[in-house]
């Protein structure tokens, strides 16, 4: 197959990596150490089931219900368990809420930890050494580049994931939602407002 | 280790630039480098924090040029070779000349859903009751191991507040070198900006790092 032949062609000459990559997983097949199905079933499970869906799926139930809130703010790894997400970066949740006074932003400055189980895999830019630098020392210079301008007056709060506990924002409510069901509420909810770069939509601009 | 990783407050990396409608993947490589990543570690020979200090100690002209796969990737390949499951002259070759070690276990495709949905839980029963309470105003210890750490040098000999006591959970500073779990409560502790960056910082930032209970002293 032609096709084929050319693909293979340009990752061993022009892409160093995809050569490197390809390599690596055919000596640790041919070793009997990793399994090619199980990669593809990972892969699928990033690109088709967890993602920042399932996040805003626990922010939209924190807004419509004030139980619901009350346990993600005590116990949020068993809360965000009870909507089906669980797992892998996900173990040891804490859920952090804006106030009127207060934005939080999560970071890892060590590394890229991320809460996989509710947002999936994290941005290029959350694992890029400029975010890292910066979001712990000049939050406000950060947000201004997601165009995200705050009061003067607010607080901010910047949650270094140092540790396995990992950090869901949870945002404000947004204004004229009052009427929204769960679903059209999620809808509002943007991955960037988990992480706190960014604020939810307002109905009638999604 | 005072490593490449240790990024809080660094300038000149220039600007976030976040990319807009970012593809999950930017090339099909990625896909297989995080595959093989996830799928390796799933062998059960090394731990998140030998992982993590694996990538760490890149050299940092290395870790700075290189996307956060392709990090993961040239960790991986030092793992590999250091639990015994590949050879220097494999990975130059590119291809397979002996058997090496043997695995504790393959994750086959069919236990991927089980095995991603269970994750790694890292929290653990702590026998001693923690040695501080919310509301105490703590040091951080100012610690320089040429070994892995989860302190980062912005936040080391800094007063703050305790705001929360944790679980005990593994720690990473022995356990990245095999020298076993040793599980200790961990603390979320709040700095005023102004304790880290000084009179210039912005007076309405807080700042807050979770600490092992080694990382801190009262203050």
């Amino acid at each position: 197959m032609p096709h084929d032949h050319d693909d293979h062609h340009h990752d061993n000459e022009l892409d160093p990596m995809a050569a490197r990559v390809r390599a690596l997983e055919t000596i640790l097949t041919e070793k009997g150490l990793i399994d090619p199905l199980a990669i593809d079933a990972i892969v699928e499970t990033y690109e088709t089931k967890i993602g920042p869906r399932n996040g805003a799926k626990v922010v939209a139930k924190a807004w419509s219900d004030p139980e619901f809130s009350d346990w993600l703010q005590r116990d949020a790894t068993a809360a965000i368990a009870s909507l089906g997400f669980t797992g892998r970066q996900g173990e040891h949740m804490q859920a952090v809420f804006n106030t009127a006074d207060t934005h939080n932003l999560v970071v890892c400055t060590l590394c890229s930890c991320y809460p996989w189980s509710v947002l999936g895999l994290p941005p290029v830019w959350y694992k890029s050494p400029p975010y890292r630098s910066q979001a712990v020392i000049d939050p406000r210079g950060v947000l201004a580049e997601f165009d995200l301008v705050l009061p003067q007056t607010t607080q901010i709060r910047v949650w270094d994931s140092t540790a396995e506990l990992r950090y869901l924002v949870v945002p404000l409510r947004p204004e004229g939602s009052d009427d929204l069901n769960d679903e059209q509420l999620a809808a509002l909810v943007t991955r960037d407002s988990m992480i706190g770069t960014g604020l939810p939509l307002t109905p009638g601009h999604t | 280790m005072n490593g490449p990783q240790d990024l809080g407050g660094q300038m000149g990396f220039g600007p976030v630039a976040p990319e807009v409608n970012e593809p999950l993947f930017h090339a099909e490589w990625e896909k297989r480098a995080l595959g093989i990543t996830l799928a390796a570690g799933g062998m059960g020979h090394w731990n998140i924090d030998e992982s993590r200090h694996a990538r760490e100690s890149l050299h940092p002209a290395d870790y700075y040029s290189s996307s956060y796969y392709e990090i993961w990737i040239k960790a991986l390949e030092v793992l590999l070779e250091r639990h015994g499951f590949v050879s220097d002259d494999e990975l130059r070759m590119a291809r397979f000349l002996t058997k090496g070690a043997t695995p504790k276990r393959v994750l086959l495709a069919e236990s991927v859903p089980s095995v991603l949905a269970k994750g790694g839980p890292c929290d653990r029963e702590m026998k001693s009751e923690p040695r501080f309470q919310a509301g105490d105003r703590v040091r951080t210890r100012n610690l320089n191991p040429k070994t892995h750490t989860r302190l980062p040098r912005y936040a080391r000999g800094k007063t703050g507040i305790i705001e929360a006591v944790r679980d005990g959970f593994v720690f990473p500073d022995t356990n990245a070198h095999g020298q076993g779990e040793n599980p200790q409560y961990v603390y979320t502790v709040v700095f005023q900006a102004s304790e880290i960056w000084g009179v210039a910082a912005d007076p309405l930032l807080t700042i807050s790092i979770d600490a092992w209970e080694d990382y801190i002293e009262l203050a």
